[in-house]
């Protein structure tokens, strides 16, 4: 199996699903020529030329919205946000509208549209290039949102979510970019989305989580192993809706439940996560519910010494992760 | 005898007779659901009155067949004219399972029946701009020669989604007709503190396509500025801003009083100008509205409200539970 980054990953599933499905095409801000700030969509254009990859004014709004009407036709366009924190102007369109058309017209209407966005910090991005904005939307039936964390999981996630026939929001971490590399299949695949993955077997202490934090825990753990701590790490990989089952079955399993996320601690994903675990687990848990999330300020400074405290990191999981064991 | 007008414009007898019996079935079937809501029979009226000609004109200037609608919430001129039926407007005003807008589920007004390309919307105003546009990107790539009319108020043409759709559809030279349906008031507040500029058509050059602003009052006069809009999309030349300026003869809806905010001589005086008179004046100089046909189409009309309401008021809800359903696919 080839070994491909996470980016590459992106754009693989862009291609194959564009040369499979003629519905398929691409919109967004820089997307066409220049091939995404990213160089997501690199090579796509002179592909599958400038109708299928569509460079749009700068409008997030009318992205979205433009996407939804197409979708709505019967296309299986992939909106793209040039950065998460940019996609606040198009929220009326994903929350009043995409979500809510099959619901409001009876399943008479649908939105196949998929709107990938890069999220996460640690880039030197400060406020507004660096933030987790799936809590914004996840308490909105009719969406789902996948966050994954690797090459693997990308492709075969980014796939399902073309094909699905509602909208799916796709964040991106943009550290993972490059960042992270992995073994990817040649041949087509997808993945289910509303799964969680088990990324580790574990005995003594589950961490849950998603997106590049599972990289952390990941290396906290093997860490771990070398103090004779095992721990059983859960990807989320869609973080809405939930994978209710999954998250159980992981938390009884140990009965001890780090949740960890870099989004802001409050009302975020990790809490909805920690809900499900306290009506369901009571008697399987050997120790409280624990959250390791950034701080509740409004988003990661600018300066490195800031950035740093508010980023998630593998040391801060790792102790998270022995505190924990040591309950 | 007066000037006919219609033939010039290619309009047979047949289809501006038509064309005034849609006018008149929805004036009525608005009239009556005032009616039913002030008799505590529905919780809720927002009205066409006042807007019946600049709807059905626009829409009998489309292709019916292929051409796509996204109505707001007054449309019900729109809805009718492309094959939506008194039945279903009235299921959805008792919010009956069998409402084919949304099941029961949204508000009178919030059209939608994709059988006959009428395209769901929501409240928040003007969000159904942008999907006009995509759907007319759609009709591009899949090279068809379908075009897309979207309707909204002039409060409406201040938001974003407006100007955002309007700069999208004038970029990429999509066959959309955006027609602003000017009624003057945006519930309370009066044009000259909605828009800066004198109309709302002058803002076409921003985005870079024709506007016009004719009479909405005058199906003709909107039939015509739609049909040349039409066949200018299905060219391939783009987009075309059309306002229709005419009045809303009723509150903002059965929850609005008006005479909170403007004198009922204004009312009284653009009662005048009603196209349901004024167009019914033209048809009967012209020879076409005969007593007989009149009082013909009076009857079938009454008839056929009369039967959607008792349908409609004996229909079933949905069952409770139904309200989980189709949040996903299923």
């Amino acid at each position: 199996m080839a070994v491909i980054s996470y980016i590459q990953a992106v754009t693989q599933a862009l291609r194959e699903e564009m040369q499979r499905d003629e519905k398929v095409f691409v919109l967004g801000e820089d997307v066409g020529k220049r091939g995404g700030v990213f160089r997501a969509t690199d090579g796509l254009y002179d592909e599958f030329g400038e109708d299928r990859v569509l460079d749009t004014p700068l409008a997030e709004s009318a992205i979205a919205g433009v996407g939804i009407g197409a979708a709505m036709y019967g296309m299986r366009p992939v909106a793209e946000m040039q950065f998460a924190d940019f996609i606040m102007p198009a929220v009326n369109q994903i929350i009043s509208e995409a979500a809510k058309t099959r619901y409001r017209s009876n399943n008479d209407w649908s939105v196949p549209m998929t709107i990938r966005a890069p999220y996460g910090g640690g880039v030197h991005g400060a406020l507004y290039h660096s933030q987790s904005v799936e809590a914004v939307f996840a308490n909105q039936p009719g969406l789902k949102i996948v966050m994954p964390s690797t090459p693997y999981d990308v492709k075969g996630l980014l796939k399902a979510s073309i094909r699905d026939n509602d909208p799916v929001l796709f964040f991106e971490h943009k550290r993972a970019y490059r960042l992270i590399k992995g073994e990817v299949p040649e041949e087509d695949y997808t993945l289910p989305l509303g799964k969680a993955d088990v990324k580790r077997e574990g005995s003594d202490i589950t961490v849950i989580t998603y997106g590049l934090c599972v990289h952390f825990a990941l290396q906290a753990a093997e860490k771990l192993e070398e103090e004779g701590i095992d721990a059983h790490i859960l990807d989320l990989r869609t973080v809405y809706p939930l994978d209710k089952e999954g998250i159980i079955e992981a938390a009884s399993k140990t009965g001890k439940v780090l949740l960890v996320t870099e989004d802001n601690k409050e009302g975020g994903i990790i809490s909805e996560v920690s809900a499900i675990i306290s009506e369901n687990c009571l008697f399987d848990l050997d120790a409280p519910v624990q959250r390791l999330a950034g701080p509740d300020v409004p988003a990661m400074p600018y300066a490195p010494t800031m950035e740093k405290y508010f980023m998630m990191n593998p040391d801060k999981v790792e102790k998270a992760m022995r505190d924990l064991a040591e309950f | 005898m007066a000037e006919n007008r219609h033939k010039s414009l290619g309009l047979s007898d047949e289809e501006v007779l038509d064309m005034y019996r849609t006018m008149l079935l929805a004036r009525k079937i608005d009239e009556r659901m005032w009616l039913l809501n002030r008799a505590g029979k529905i919780p809720f009226v927002i009205s066409c009155q006042g807007q019946e000609a600049a709807q059905v004109g626009a829409s009998y200037a489309l292709d019916r067949e292929k051409d796509y609608a996204l109505p707001y919430y007054r449309d019900m001129g729109v809805v009718l004219s492309f094959g939506m039926t008194a039945q279903d407007l009235m299921l959805s005003g008792f919010a009956k399972a069998e409402d084919p807008n949304s099941g029961g589920r949204q508000m009178p007004g919030h059209f939608g029946q994709k059988k006959n390309r009428i395209v769901t919307g929501s409240s928040p105003v003007t969000t159904q701009v942008p999907h006009a546009v995509g759907i007319a990107l759609a009709g591009k790539m899949e090279k068809k020669d379908f075009v897309s009319l979207v309707t909204f108020g002039e409060g409406s043409s201040n938001q974003g989604d407006f100007h955002e759709g309007a700069n999208f559809a004038g970029v990429h030279k999509l066959p959309v007709i955006f027609m602003v349906e000017n009624n003057k008031y945006a519930i309370s507040v009066p044009v000259s503190k909605q828009l800066a500029c004198e109309k709302v058509s002058d803002r076409a050059i921003g985005y870079g396509m024709p506007g016009h602003t004719v009479d909405g009052n005058d199906p003709l006069a909107v039939y015509e500025a739609v049909k040349e809009a039409a066949d200018r999309g299905r060219r391939g030349e783009g987009p075309t801003l059309i306002e229709t300026v005419s009045y809303r003869l009723t509150p903002h809806s059965s929850d609005d009083d008006d005479r909170t905010y403007r004198e009922r001589e204004e009312v009284e005086e653009a009662k005048k100008k009603d196209s349901i008179v004024t167009f019914a004046n033209y048809l009967r100089e012209q020879g076409i509205l005969t007593e007989e046909k009149e009082t013909e189409m009076n009857q079938e009309i009454d008839k056929i409200v009369n039967d959607a309401t008792d349908y409609a008021e004996n229909a079933e809800y949905a069952d409770a539970e139904s309200a989980l359903r189709y949040v996903y696919e299923e």
